[in-house]
């Protein structure tokens, strides 16, 4: 099954190991296939096989019934007739994670190029600044926010203070409050490799360009932008991709007004009992990230083919 | 097969910039760059460009941190609603310590987190070992395949192993949870051992090997005891992530599993109360003192 590696060392772990490669690697990989094998791919196949089952009285599955039945109420109403009502929430929640991840770049790549250009100690402080918050509890975040948005929560009070507004604002359960939430939630999947894309980048072309004559769009345009395509390609899927199946931050910012996939699939499966229609939102939320996910791909080796030249 | 490779790229991303962030730009003499400022005889004036970007700097800090303060001080204000600023109090933290449900949810989180951190450890570990140090036929699939748990929507992870649970009949319960929370922590605990690997030096292991220990001591001796700022930085990482789980935990919590997580989501939905004000900011403290503690783990390796 295995085989060992050229230019092996011929003592050491690694190179007792590699004598005998096959049956290390195996041993060595054993419980981690065990354990997402059994926990994580086999659940993933009941998933597509419950989205074709049928819902049971109860609320469970009949395991035995299979149809199309909960692919079709994706675009039907009881009755049988058109029912844009799911396609809307698929076209919400594509919109909220677009919008997010134009936000996001809009203010994270001039702030990723910022803490690139600063010293290397600034650098690492600034970045592990960014990371903290990313590491931290996300429903205590999201939460945090409705302490501010409130009618009389600090924001309110900032604005009347200075006199922009009069009367408190509903900033709380609005779509506006949702994008902000999850802007705030997954910045710094944008910012990190912004920087990691901008830090490898060679400050001296700007230089070069502008002694030639370069304006700064054009700069901006043939030089900083191409070369850190890398960074912008993968800083939009880290955020596109969990936006698009977010949940907790309309949740708590949308007051279940403002309904996304993850709303939607949350009720199907612990309000209403209805796993195979949830399982089947499921999976077209899935061909969405991955839909995203192979653009993402296709885009990324065709922008490393164009910097060859 | 690409969708299965887009998860690495995306890690090795936020490892790459991790890394960076352990070893700013070592290896870029940047000296020339930092003495010219980029000086600009056109559109836009340097000192512009920087004087937007400072300030946009200032305002995005504002906007990560303004959330975390305002709920640190909302958790000592002496006021039932929260609104106003009524006076420092730790009542509210007294309140949580006699909450009995809270305490047992909070020993809950705790139990998950210990079991689910040894075990991903262990598991995250050999797994690092082996893709860094074999070639073998399926390894990009079965990389894709280690990767994915990271990639794909928490909520379907979440329903898949519900699904799961069901279909072989186990009941929900504290242990469903920790199975659970073991499969999205090996991804990230291999992921961040593989790091440390990648910049190993093997000629150590060589040298102890020479100097007449075998295989097992030199494993013992010298290649753990090298790997362990890795395996501690996982092993922190995995807790974090694992105290903090809300959506995996939801779908697979029975009715007596509750964890602290889950307690906060259910009393946040009904309306803001200070006692969750306090809770939330002793979680946050909490994952930021593992998450820098994960950090500093990790950026010893750079340290000789």
């Amino acid at each position: 099954m295995a085989k060992t590696q050229t230019a092996a060392p011929k003592r050491g772990l690694a190179g007792w190991l590699r004598r005998s490669s096959g049956a290390q690697a195996f041993g060595l990989l054993l419980p981690s296939l065990v354990f997402l094998g059994v926990f994580f791919l086999v659940p993933l196949f009941i998933v597509v096989a419950v989205s074709f089952a049928t819902r049971s009285e109860y609320g469970g599955v009949q395991w035995s019934n299979y149809n199309l039945d909960s692919y079709k109420s994706l675009f039907t109403d009881f009755a049988g007739g058109f029912d844009p009502l799911y396609i809307n929430i698929f076209m919400r929640s594509i919109w909220f994670a677009l919008l997010t991840t134009v936000l996001c770049l809009a203010v994270g790549y001039p702030f990723a190029f910022f803490i690139a250009r600063r010293s290397e100690k600034w650098r690492a402080s600034l970045l592990l600044l960014v990371m903290i918050p990313f590491w931290t509890n996300f429903l205590v975040r999201t939460y945090a926010w409705e302490l501010l948005f409130r009618k009389e929560g600090p924001v309110n009070g900032v604005l009347q203070g200075l006199g922009v507004i009069k009367d408190p604002l509903q900033m709380l359960f609005t779509d506006d409050a949702v994008v902000v939430g999850l802007v705030y939630g997954y910045l710094p999947f944008m910012v990190v490799p912004l920087y990691a894309a901008i830090e490898k980048f060679d400050f001296s072309l700007i230089e070069a360009a502008q002694d030639l004559g370069a304006s700064t769009f054009y700069i901006l345009r043939r030089i900083l932008i191409p070369l850190t395509m890398s960074g912008i390609l993968a800083g939009s899927i880290l955020v596109f991709v969990p936006v698009v199946g977010s949940y907790v931050t309309s949740d708590i910012l949308g007051g279940g007004k403002t309904i996304m996939i993850g709303n939607a699939i949350q009720n199907a499966y612990l309000h209403n009992g209805n796993w195979p229609f949830g399982s089947a939102m499921s999976i077209v939320l899935m061909a969405i990230v991955t839909i995203a996910t192979v653009i993402y791909f296709r885009v990324a080796q065709g922008g490393a083919k164009g910097e060859m030249i | 097969m690409s969708a299965i490779k887009i998860p690495q790229s995306g890690m090795e991303q936020m490892q790459a910039a991790i890394t960076t962030a352990d070893t700013p730009a070592s290896s870029r003499s940047d000296a020339r760059v930092a003495a010219h400022p980029p000086r600009s005889r056109i559109t836009l004036p340097a000192w512009l460009g920087d004087t937007l970007m400072r300030a946009n700097a200032v305002m995005l800090f504002i906007f990560l941190y303004a959330p975390i303060l305002i709920l640190i001080v909302f958790s000592f204000n002496d006021s039932k609603s929260g609104v106003n600023w009524s006076g420092f109090t730790t009542r509210w933290y007294q309140q949580l310590f006699q909450d009995s449900e809270m305490g047992a949810a909070a020993f809950r989180t705790m139990q998950v987190a210990l079991v689910s951190t040894a075990v991903s450890t262990i598991v995250g570990t050999l797994a690092a070992l082996a893709l860094e140090r074999f070639r073998f036929i399926g390894k990009t699939i079965f990389e894709g395949v280690m990767y994915l748990p990271i990639i794909i929507p928490e909520i379907v992870m979440g329903l898949s192993l519900l699904l799961f649970f069901v279909a072989v009949g186990a009941q929900r319960s504290l242990v469903t949870v920790t199975i659970a929370h073991i499969v999205f922590n090996i991804p990230f605990v291999a992921v961040i051992v593989r790091a440390r690997l990648h910049g190993f030096d093997k000629r150590l292991e060589e040298a102890a090997m020479d100097l007449g220990a075998n295989e097992l001591e030199t494993f013992r001796r010298v290649t753990l005891p090298l790997l362990m700022p890795g395996i501690i930085g996982g092993a922190l990482m995995a807790f974090t992530l694992s105290i903090d789980d809300v959506i995996v935990t939801q779908f697979t919590a029975g009715p007596n599993s509750t964890t602290l997580p889950l307690k906060i989501y259910d009393t946040v939905k009904v309306g803001i109360t200070p006692e969750v004000n306090a809770v939330s900011t002793l979680l946050l403290l909490a994952s930021i003192v593992l998450v820098m503690g994960s950090l500093l783990f990790q950026r010893e390796k750079k340290g000789k």
